[in-house]
């Protein structure tokens, strides 16, 4: 096959594959930032060390009781997500009536305290997560060859964004999230339980994370420190799309991921700060975000 | 409030219990740890100036703490600057790059405010990760401390921690004196309520970029003093972490008082020191110190002092 610019069609397809791969990551964390962000008002800084709980509890799930893979896709986020009740029920819950900082401040505390627990046990180098034997090897696309797993990362994070999107656009449930995100004294005088329905978001929220963790596991090292950056880079992407939309995150995740692996191939040196680049420019260009409304 | 006046009487006692503080210390305590806590107390109250007092929470003046420390290590050890001259360029440094992220992130409100910084500090971290006069993964070591105007050697350090002592010094009644200006009493009516501020005429968003490069100027002095004194500036100093202690020593100090953040300097640098070697542990603790502020100690400790003595601090 012919060159496209300059590059192998195998490193430039290689390199698109890994950037849709970040961006399915971008995508459902960003997606769970924003969902939280919607109702709560308050941005999770805990996200990134959920996201890191789950890849570890999906490992802890292997490695000491035997637990496979498609199993920890079930149980991690609900063990992961209970966790993340438990944080709203008892401290998030008293800061709602506050400047929405003190939010900010409380779950980074608390990603420390995850995070540095963490490290205690487990240190600071990361450990391997076997894929599943269904899930190895790899497939001959004619054009490129790509890693079975890898293609399922993008597919099932695609089919989780698009049903998150579903639910909350189409469907009965998704339009009382809709109309407490607006206006919650008036959802909870029509007779719906509202900080109830809080403490669920924020708990699917959280369970969102942790299977990208699990999900992740297999691709990246499982670390302590694999959300502490990644979430940096997800707070970009937010603030890029705007939190105003669900597929305005989607896409945006995606798109910035697909951007990142074609700057990895054209100029590498500044893969690691693409879009922070890219924020500065839309902060210059469209404030609000690219899907946002200014509120 | 005496407004833009003086210091009030019970301020005067307190600044001259420090003055007379820092004065015997070093007699007493390690002068490079008080050094240590100085260099942070200086970040802790420039920082507090923009969360405290315009209500910006900033979760990115790690890049300007290590951008100038940064600076002044590369202008004392490659270029030879004198100590002044390295201190001036990294504060400069600091400044200039504060006027381009302040620019941009007052663009936005709130938590995006603190999203953008956060951002736009974790790519100056990787361009100090690449950037070849870093010295990537080892920083630059071996800055050389130099001499005062070219005749007081800096070697010892008693004679630095004087220098350090009066550049603090000088730095909190410069932050005082912004404070209680009129210029900081218009920042304190934007914090309170920037729509109505803005219909009163003031154009907020210039008065917000000016406490934003106020604030990264002394903090970047802070961070050029730091690598001078500790002959190192490394890529701690520019990492997320960083910010994350300015904003815990303020917060432990209390938010928007002007001795707050040298109480939670001190506070937070003592207990690293005792902390050091439980490793991870410092990273819980501190944690757990910020939970337990924002659930039941918002006011920090010099806030709830303040309250019970019904005076500002």
């Amino acid at each position: 096959m012919p060159d496209i610019f300059g590059i192998p069609p195998q490193a430039l397809f290689g390199q698109l594959l890994l950037g849709l791969i970040n961006g399915s990551f971008y995508a459902m964390l960003s997606l769970g930032l924003a969902i939280i962000f919607g109702l709560l008002n308050i941005i999770n800084f805990t996200h990134g060390a959920q996201y890191m709980m789950g890849a570890f509890t999906a490992w802890m799930l292997l490695n000491w009781l035997g637990i496979s893979y498609w199993w920890s896709m079930l149980i991690v986020p609900v063990v992961v997500g209970t966790f993340g009740v438990l944080i709203e029920r008892t401290m998030l819950r008293h800061l709602y009536k506050l400047d929405h900082l003190y939010g900010l401040l409380l779950t980074f505390g608390i990603a420390l305290i995850v995070q540095g627990m963490y490290r205690d046990q487990f240190g600071s180098s990361g450990l391997p997560y076997r894929i599943p034997d269904a899930l190895r090897g790899g497939t001959d696309l004619g054009f490129m060859y790509m890693p079975n797993y890898r293609g399922w990362v993008v597919a099932v994070s695609l089919v989780v964004c698009l049903t998150t999107w579903f639910v909350i656009e189409k469907t009965k449930l998704g339009a009382y999230l809709r109309a407490a995100t607006e206006n919650p004294p008036m959802v909870q005088a029509f007779g719906i339980n509202v900080p109830r329905m809080v403490t669920l978001t924020y708990g699917f929220g959280v369970g969102l994370a942790a299977f990208s963790g699990v999900l992740a596991a297999p691709i990246y090292q499982v670390s302590p420190q694999m959300g502490a950056d990644l979430i940096i880079v997800v707070f970009a992407v937010v603030v890029i799309g705007g939190m105003g939309s669900i597929m305005g995150s989607i896409v945006t995740g995606f798109g910035l991921g697909i951007i990142e692996g074609l700057t990895k191939v054209f100029y590498p040196e500044a893969s690691a700060t693409v879009i922070f680049v890219i924020m500065a420019i839309v902060l210059l260009l469209k404030p609000a975000g690219l899907f946002g409304r200014v509120r | 409030m005496s407004g833009t006046g003086g210091m009030p009487r019970h301020q005067q006692i307190l600044f001259g219990c420090m003055v007379a503080f820092l004065a015997v210390a070093p007699f007493v305590i390690y002068p490079v740890f008080l050094m240590k806590v100085l260099c942070f107390a200086l970040f802790a109250c420039a920082f507090n100036l923009l969360v405290g007092f315009v209500g910006l929470l900033s979760f990115g003046h790690a890049m300007f703490f290590g951008g100038a420390a940064y600076v002044a290590a590369h202008g004392a050890k490659v270029w030879g600057l004198p100590f002044e001259l390295a201190i001036l360029a990294g504060t400069a440094t600091s400044a200039l790059l504060g006027l381009a992220v302040g620019a941009l992130a007052i663009r936005r409100q709130g938590i995006y405010f603190s999203m953008i910084t956060l951002a736009l500090a974790q790519m100056i971290y990787f361009f100090a990760l690449q950037a070849p006069f870093t010295g990537g993964e080892d920083g630059l070591q071996k800055v050389p401390r130099g001499k005062l105007l070219g005749m007081i050697s800096l070697q010892n350090d008693l004679t630095l921690y004087f220098v350090v002592a009066a550049i603090f010094l000088a730095a909190f009644l410069a932050i005082y004196r912004i404070v209680h200006s009129p210029f900081g009493q218009v920042l304190k009516a934007i914090r309170e309520n920037e729509p109505r501020a803005i219909s009163l005429g003031y154009k907020a968003d210039q008065y917000k970029l000016a406490a934003f490069v106020l604030s990264a100027t002394l903090v970047g002095l802070a961070g050029s003093v730091k690598s001078i004194v500790f002959q190192l500036a490394s890529l701690t100093d520019v990492h997320w972490t960083m910010s994350g202690e300015a904003v815990l020593m303020t917060l432990v100090g209390g938010m928007g008082t002007i001795f707050g953040p040298i109480a939670g300097a001190v506070v937070i640098i003592t207990m690293q020191n005792y902390l050091a070697e439980l490793g991870s542990w410092v990273t819980i603790v501190q944690g757990v110190v910020f939970v337990a502020c924002v659930l039941a100690f918002r006011r920090g400790i010099v806030g709830e002092i303040a309250r019970a003595i019904r005076k500002p601090l």
